[in-house]
């Protein structure tokens, strides 16, 4: 946080408050200018900067990394939406090049290779608010112990297939219900058992909420997809692979769009399904190896 | 006996449930989230929240509710905008003809004025907003925030940052470029409340 004249910027007010400002939206996974333009007139309530989506990285393998500053920046320029870009967990120098950029939020992703397989970044120390991925409720709020400004369950990326999505968000949904369900003398040891500060278990128990807003991502391929998350308690949803890599993306984009904010009634869910051509094709999560499955990465 | 009213919230994208909370919570309000023009035939004011622009136009449009919401301006409905609420309530947008707004408030205003999310900031904005009052420090959250280029006539100002203006008022529409509903100050809610109650709308209930 800085102050000049009793102003105060990068706090964390503001930079919880631009994931409040993102909620009941989709941000989606774009890979070049053309695609930022139809993700923003779809609807998009911001973008994610990367050069190869999370199914691309599946297919072709090797380390992936931060994308080219130029690209990012490419893409600044043509939408007028939030753009956020990857960086790889705790790779400190490619978060510090991504606020040296300016982008508008940082994802310190497990769809990157990770840089570290102890520690994330320390994402207090940035002006750049984070937003980090969790399976369950210790991973969020050490998450958010170290900085993090949004939460979104990990999901498996770029394998359009919810499964795992839905796994992490009633996990995390449970966790919470136990923690608040629990007897004050209790609360020490829930922070114990789920790895996690004690103040953070604390006011779980008290709001029965994530300190944080709670975004959901990996797996979401259709409007059907995204409206289930927002059921199962997400306040926004993330969408990679699922859109250019379908059939007709514009349509399927604007499709999620509306899906996410009418996702409570279904008739309207039912005109927004029909006839938006192929999903993408879809990987059965059983059919991995192990050492690809994304959500395993951070720690 | 007068029944109480309801304020609606938009809720189509953005930190309706902010606005829901501080309304609720701090003023003891009746609240409806409205995303259909049925949920905003309920209200009897309605704000629009922070969120992005671009998106809550295209989803007013899809649905109807941006000529609903037009209308019921019309019959004297009172709006409150915050941050994107603002600029969807605007006349139109500095450098961007090509994306619609409703309209209803006559000013232009530049979209991300202040710059993008590094450059966002808390401050304590002086703001009068009673009249012959002494001016009143809101405290504001602005986040990749807009601020008013041009007033009509009509348009009374209510603060300004910087020089800037950031508050306004024309007859029952208000908007802010910043977020009140962030923190803990409830007095533009409040204010807003003060408008409903004192609205003088001519309602063609259906």
């Amino acid at each position: 946080m800085t102050t000049v004249n009793g102003e105060q910027t990068a706090t964390w007010r503001t930079k919880v408050g631009l994931a409040e400002m993102l909620k009941g939206g989709v941000i989606m996974d774009v890979a070049n200018v053309e695609q930022a333009v139809i993700a923003e007139e779809a609807g998009a309530a911001a973008v994610m900067a990367l050069e190869r989506v999370p199914s691309d990285i599946r297919k072709q393998g090797g380390v992936a990394r931060m994308s080219d500053p130029a690209m990012i920046k490419a893409i600044m320029k043509a939408v007028s939406i939030p753009v956020m870009a990857k960086c790889r967990i705790g790779h400190i120098a490619e978060a510090r090049i991504l606020e040296a950029i300016g982008v508008d939020f940082i994802d310190e992703s497990e769809v990157l290779t990770p840089a570290d397989e102890e520690n994330h970044v320390y994402k207090h120390d940035y002006r750049v608010p984070f937003v980090c991925g969790c399976r369950e409720l210790g991973e969020a709020l050490r998450r958010i112990g170290e900085g993090a400004a949004m939460i979104r369950t990990k999901g498996e990326a770029g394998t359009g297939n919810i499964v795992e999505a839905v796994r992490h968000m009633r996990t995390l949904m449970r966790d919470m219900r136990r923690v608040q369900s629990l007897r004050q003398d209790e609360l020490m040891v829930a922070a114990k058992e789920f790895r996690a500060p004690y103040e953070l278990i604390a006011e779980v128990h008290k709001t029965g909420r994530l300190p944080v807003p709670n975004f959901s991502a990996g797996g979401v391929a259709t409007p059907a997809d995204a409206a289930l998350m927002m059921m199962l308690g997400a306040e926004s949803v993330f969408v990679g692979s699922g859109i250019f890599k379908s059939a007709d993306p514009k349509e399927r984009a604007r499709a999620i769009v509306d899906a996410v904010t009418h996702y409570q009634d279904a008739e309207k869910l039912a005109e927004i399904s029909t006839g938006l051509g192929e999903a993408m094709p879809g990987l059965d999560i059983r059919t991995l190896p192990e050492e690809e499955l994304m959500a395993a990465r951070g720690w | 006996m007068s029944m109480q009213k309801i304020v609606g919230v938009l809720a189509l994208q953005g930190d309706f449930e902010a606005h829901e909370r501080m309304l609720q919570n701090a003023l003891g309000a009746k609240t409806r989230l409205v995303k259909t023009c049925q949920e905003l035939e309920e209200a009897d004011g309605l704000v629009l929240p922070g969120g992005e622009s671009t998106t809550i136009v295209k989803l007013m449009q899809r649905i109807g509710l941006y000529e609903a919401i037009q209308q019921r301006s019309a019959e004297g409905m009172p709006l409150y905008g915050t941050c994107a609420g603002m600029i969807l309530l605007a006349r139109s947008i500095l450098a961007r003809e090509d994306q619609p707004t409703l309209g209803l408030l006559d000013v232009e205003v530049a979209r991300n004025a202040f710059g993008r999310q590094i450059d966002s900031f808390e401050a304590d904005i002086p703001m009068q907003l009673y009249e012959g009052a002494r001016h009143q420090l809101v405290h504001g959250v602005f986040i990749r925030a807009p601020y008013i280029t041009r007033c009509g006539a009509e348009v009374s100002v209510l603060g300004r940052y910087q020089e800037k203006v950031v508050a306004v008022r024309q007859q029952h529409i208000l908007a802010t470029a910043f977020h009140p509903e962030l923190t803990d100050d409830a007095g533009v809610h409040r204010y807003f409340l003060q408008m409903i109650e004192q609205s003088q709308e001519k309602r063609s209930r259906t």
